[in-house]
């Protein structure tokens, strides 16, 4: 195939502790390290892996989000894309309106596959690749834990409730990765230097007539019950008392 | 104001999760109907008609739905879609694929993995791993909501069967084909409705010993296993066990995470159990911060210790 395109979220990097922020707006990402979301990361690396087989010629990185996130877009090049777009927004924006953006990129760059992160860490919505297979009316296969291609189709093991599912496609399609697709490679310093090179190109959200005004309305963001604090025992015959005295068995 | 409620099943058995759904919709209101799409499922559409709070029951047998893969199934619910103020699912592995293709044809912002109902159109669901609970109001005339079904108590059987009425699929051209697939045989309870979970974590070394500790302790507790990211990973554990953030999010009467460090993900999965019961050899571990009784050890002694005095 020519082109494969591979969507990526910048969000907080998975190790760090989410703060609320006083006011029960939202997370306070001020001062917090942020990172390629990992199941994009996996995206990347597999759209890569098809390419260094020869089954695709060139792999395009977009990104949806701020300024920040050509961080994200130098990683993937990095790890071996081709070149990146960026559209720039300054704000919030929902899966639904991600989708809308990315089907755009789509009518431009004319992939024959997108492959794109089932979930981002933050929000975890879940919804971006299948809304796009919706509005391009292309099959999907999401929760992705391998995949092959074959001259025009590919056919892909999804990770489900009760084991695994394997489907075809015919091309193009949406696939969305599940963490057992691959493991990401790291960036070597030669790789990172070659891909400050690369193109990179930016465009506003605003110049995109996009419909990205949000339907949801957040009426604030509080942290979760804490758990009331439990207690070391001894041994086993003091847990199984107290599991007895506690009902749970 | 009636909801339209996608039914999970495996083609014979109802799950557990479609009767914990019927808790949320019962708690958003209005008039309740159940979608049951598939083949030869009229077994599964009796059962749903059983629940109680169902209003009717809609099945739609066909072949092409055999699977219940996304494309012809979001287009069974985007028709069906005009009669109702609310399209819903519980967030397993079908709902989560199928529901945010119905809401982006239906030119919606989806509500995904809801754990509390606040009103009809404002809910609260955990972001960030369950690191923050946020509350959102959908401002779209249909909402498209997946339902976390861990967060609700499932629907008994009703006094009374509702009707069911046939529909039938639209005519389409599918282009994903189903090839085929691998399901996870086991005798003990599902993972995700079990009163009791054993869990393992990469503490346990081996796949070989994953099952040689585990299974008495699960066996004597009529428990499930389940496991950790890290387990899954090394191979000790099939997927469909992994529980966390990105796997099952499952909250039993008793949860014992066994040899478990308990990263940030995995948490998010099991919190909300009633009981949390820890057993690893490092006492730093983070398990330990929400376990409610922690035993620091050896796990390959502790553990048939348990099953001795357990028996």
């Amino acid at each position: 195939m020519k082109k494969i395109l591979v969507p990526i979220k910048m969000v907080l990097d998975a190790n760090m502790r989410p703060r609320v922020k006083a006011d029960g707006t939202g997370i306070d990402l001020s001062g917090m390290k942020l990172s390629i979301n990992p199941f994009c990361e996996i995206a990347v690396e597999e759209a890569v892996r098809l390419k260094e087989k020869g089954l695709a010629e060139q792999v395009v990185a977009i990104s949806i989000g701020p300024a920040k996130a050509q961080d994200s877009l130098r990683q993937a090049l990095a790890m071996g894309a081709d070149s990146a777009r960026l559209i720039e927004t300054d704000g919030p924006i929902e899966p639904l309106a991600v989708a809308k953006l990315i089907r755009m990129v789509v009518d431009e760059e004319k992939p024959e596959l997108v492959i794109l992160g089932k979930q981002a860490v933050d929000d975890d919505c879940n919804q971006t690749g299948q809304m796009l297979a919706a509005l391009l009316d292309w099959p999907q296969a999401t929760f992705a834990s391998a995949l092959r291609v074959e001259g025009t189709v590919v056919h892909v093991t999804r990770e489900v409730d009760g084991g695994h599912q394997t489907l075809s496609l015919p091309l193009p399609a949406v696939v969305t990765t599940d963490l057992r697709l691959n493991e990401p490679r790291h960036c070597s310093l030669p790789n990172i230097m070659k891909a400050r090179k690369k193109a990179l190109d930016v465009t506003p959200v605003a110049a995109c007539g996009v419909d990205t005004v949000p339907r949801l309305k957040v009426l604030g963001v509080k942290p979760p019950e804490p758990r009331k604090a439990g207690r070391r025992v001894a041994d086993v015959s003091e847990l199984v008392g107290d599991l007895r005295a506690a009902g749970a068995i | 104001m009636t909801l339209l409620l996608l039914a999970d099943h495996d083609g014979h058995t109802l799950s557990d999760a479609t009767a914990r759904a019927v808790s949320a919709a019962r708690d958003m209101g209005g008039a309740l109907h159940l979608l049951v799409a598939g083949e030869n499922v009229e077994p599964v559409a009796k059962a749903a008609a059983d629940l109680s709070d169902v209003d009717k029951v809609l099945m739609a047998d066909d072949p092409a739905l055999a699977h219940m893969l996304a494309e012809p199934v979001a287009e069974l619910l985007v028709g069906l879609s005009a009669d109702y103020t609310a399209v819903i699912a519980p967030a397993t592995s079908i709902g989560k694929d199928i529901l945010p293709r119905v809401a982006a044809r239906c030119d919606v912002m989806q509500v995904s993995d809801i754990t509390r109902v606040i009103a009809q159109d404002t809910f609260e669901r955990p972001i960030y791993a369950g690191n923050a609970i946020e509350t959102v109001q959908s401002t779209d005339r249909l909402k498209v909501v997946t339902i976390r079904s861990s967060a609700f108590d499932a629907a008994p059987p009703g006094n009374a069967s509702a009707p069911i009425a046939r529909v039938s699929l639209p005519a389409g051209a599918w282009k994903a084909r189903f090839e085929s697939e691998e399901l996870t045989k086991s005798e003990r309870p599902e993972l995700t409705s079990a009163r009791i979970v054993i869990s393992g974590g990469r503490g346990l070394g081996s796949a070989q010993a994953f099952q040689t500790v585990l299974a008495p302790l699960a066996e004597c507790l009529h428990a499930a296993i389940g496991a950790s990211r890290a387990a899954v990973d090394a191979g000790y554990a099939p997927n469909d066990l992994q529980v966390g953030q990105t796997g099952k999010i499952v909250a039993p009467e008793l949860y014992i995470a066994i040899g478990i460090s308990g990263a940030i993900q995995h948490l998010a999965g099991m919190k909300d159990a009633k009981v949390i019961v820890a057993i690893n050899k490092d006492a730093d571990a983070p398990i330990f911060q929400v376990a409610d009784f922690g035993l620091v050890g050896d796990l390959f002694t502790l553990v048939p210790e348990l099953v001795h005095a357990l028996g």
